[in-house]
């Protein structure tokens, strides 16, 4: 665990490295009593060094939770985190927030589950209140082929020991009393898989909670600050080019997600990806109705029901290019015309937000995790429209790869040259609806 | 949310009415059995994907069915050329 120093209340902004306030039911009272002036900021707002040891392009959850993991399980902390716009502005602060492990390959399974472990502790880890929900995720099945992949991947979990159920239309119906599971609907609920430790979290605090613990140990998050160009050496990289000016780095590691073919671009290089933009909506707070995750691939929409009351429904990618954060309104239309057939109480439900992110897709629609062809230039990206559930896992594997210039066991699978072997690891069927 | 003018039906139709089909100017390798293993990949899986004017093609599903090639910009969307499979966009809108 993390020392933290307890220190007064008293002090306030700028705080030093390594001496986070922490939070807890005492720290609140006391800062009651004082109106809660004065709260110690939560990160410090540095200026850039001419140069760390590893500069981490990209402040989403990812990019964070790598900083956080090199700082307190390798002792790295010449390190910064550079970010263009705010922390966790980009698909951490965008995303649906579904937190899973069951998907199909051996490969993948290890790694969603290794990150699912760490969610469960990531709170108490933290010592920020992540919000993570594990209230379980259903998976629905409309067709006999739906039920027979769900089967399938129901097996293939268990035998990889993770926690995977086979719901009957009855057992959906009684989860779920608000869903049309008539044998009439035009979509007729056959069945489902459940995984009960899966759940959501709140985005931001995922974002915010690993950026503040980074910083307590040391680790300089550079916000407002873009990067402009890759500076390489005979192949190898020297630093970035950003918007405050040149910093050197002996590593350099982009977490940039739908912006990574930029990044790699920048560095004379192209990758495996195509970015495209996929879709959210939330509704106006209701009541609570919906306690469980309901996803569904063959209607194609997702939908869960945030602790504050709004509906939270995901949408699918849009089937071209673009960078626009802002996606087509024929695709939210069609997920919307799914969640009515769905469930009819919501069709009056008004939907009070709707926004994009920008997905990086793999065509194995899985994550690339390691070096490249640039010595000392690494990536952490293709998490394309599932990674949120990811974040602490990826982090973790990350910072391990990054420390020792050799990837981590459950990241070795997912490195660039696989697309050269043909070692690709096919996960559409369980990535199949974007989350 | 985008229209384009289709260059066999001459109309300028939804989005909705078309398909995308991913990044033009990729050709097939003539004798692939004599690439390396990551030139087959990058044949394969690696693509432009950049952050502004792109070469792409279309297929007008709803209309003629026939594929053609966008010039399109994927970060404010505008259509910058339509031109037909076997051409090259217009020379202009290629140095932006
Ligand atoms: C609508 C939607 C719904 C989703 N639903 C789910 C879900 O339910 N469950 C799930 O597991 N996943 C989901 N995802 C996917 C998930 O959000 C992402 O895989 C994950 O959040 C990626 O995290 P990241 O930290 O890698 O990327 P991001 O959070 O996107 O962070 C990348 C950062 O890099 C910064 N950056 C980019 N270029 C530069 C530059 N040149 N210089 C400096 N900084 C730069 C960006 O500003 C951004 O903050 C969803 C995504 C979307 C868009
Ligand atoms: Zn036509």
């Amino acid at each position: 665990m993390v020392k933290y120093a307890s220190i007064s209340e008293t002090r306030c902004a700028g705080s030093n490295p390594g001496r986070m306030e922490r939070y807890s039911l005492l720290s609140l009272v006391r800062h009651a009593r004082r109106y809660h002036e004065n709260w110690q900021r939560a990160w410090r707002d540095p200026a850039p060094k001419k140069a760390y040891d590893i500069v981490i392009v990209g402040g989403g959850g990812h990019g964070l939770a790598t900083a956080y993991y090199l700082a307190k399980v390798h002792g790295v902390t010449d390190v910064a985190v550079v970010e263009k716009g705010w922390l966790g502005g980009g698909n951490t602060g965008r995303n649906t927030t579904i937190v899973r492990s069951n998907y199909l390959r051996d490969e993948s399974s290890h790694l969603y589950e290794f990150s699912l472990k760490l969610w469960e502790g990531l709170s108490q880890e933290l010592n920020f209140n992540v919000m993570f929900s594990p209230r379980g995720v259903l998976y629905l099945g409309h067709n006999l082929h739906d039920m027979r992949e769900i089967e399938r991947r129901v097996n293939a979990n268990r035998l990889n020991g993770i926690d995977a159920e086979l719901l009957s239309t009855a057992d959906v119906q009684k989860l779920v009393p608000l869903m049309s599971c008539s044998p009439n609907a035009r979509y007729p609920v056959l069945g489902a898989s459940l995984q009960r430790r899966g759940g959501i979290a709140r985005h931001d605090a995922v974002a915010w909670g690993f950026a503040r613990a980074a910083d307590a140990q040391g680790v300089d998050i550079l916000q407002r600050t873009e990067v402009t160009g890759v500076r390489c050496d005979n192949g190898a990289v020297a630093g970035v080019e950003t918007s405050r000016g040149f910093i050197g780095a002996r590593k350099v590691a982009c977490v940039t997600a739908g912006n990574s073919g930029v990044l790699a671009a920048m560095a004379g290089l192209k990758l495996p990806i195509e970015s495209r933009p996929l879709q959210a909506l939330v509704s106006e707070p209701l009541k609570p109705c919906l306690d469980v995750v309901v996803q569904s691939s063959g209607v194609h929409c997702y939908v869960s029901q945030a602790d504050k009351g709004d509906l939270v429904i995901g949408a699918g990618t849009d089937s071209y290019n673009g960078y626009g954060q802002r996606g087509s309104f024929s695709v939210i239309e069609h997920t919307l015309q799914a969640i009515c057939e769905l469930f009819p109480a919501f069709s009056r439900v008004r939907m009070n937000r709707h926004w994009g992110g920008i997905v990086d897709i793999c065509p194995d629609a899985c994550p690339i995790i390691g070096e490249t062809p640039v010595r000392g230039l690494y990536f952490n990206c293709g998490w394309g429209t599932g990674g949120f559930k990811a974040t602490p896992g990826s982090g973790y594997v990350f910072a391990e790869t990054l420390a020792y210039e050799r990837p981590h066991p459950l990241a070795a699978p997912f490195s660039l040259d696989r697309f050269a072997t043909g070692a690709l690891v096919d996960e559409h069927g369980a990535a199949g609806v974007a989350h | 949310m985008f229209r384009i003018r289709c260059p066999y039906c001459r109309e300028l139709r939804s989005e909705e009415e078309f398909s995308y089909a991913g990044e033009a100017h990729i050709p097939r390798p003539e004798d692939p059995s004599s690439l390396s293993d990551a030139e087959w990949g990058e044949y394969l899986h690696t693509r432009t994907n950049p952050r502004g004017p792109h070469r792409e093609m279309w297929v007008h599903t709803a209309g003629c069915r026939r594929y053609f090639n966008v010039l399109r910009d994927t970060l404010s969307y505008e259509i910058l050329a339509v031109y037909l499979v076997g051409e090259m966009p217009p020379e202009r809108e290629e140095a932006r």
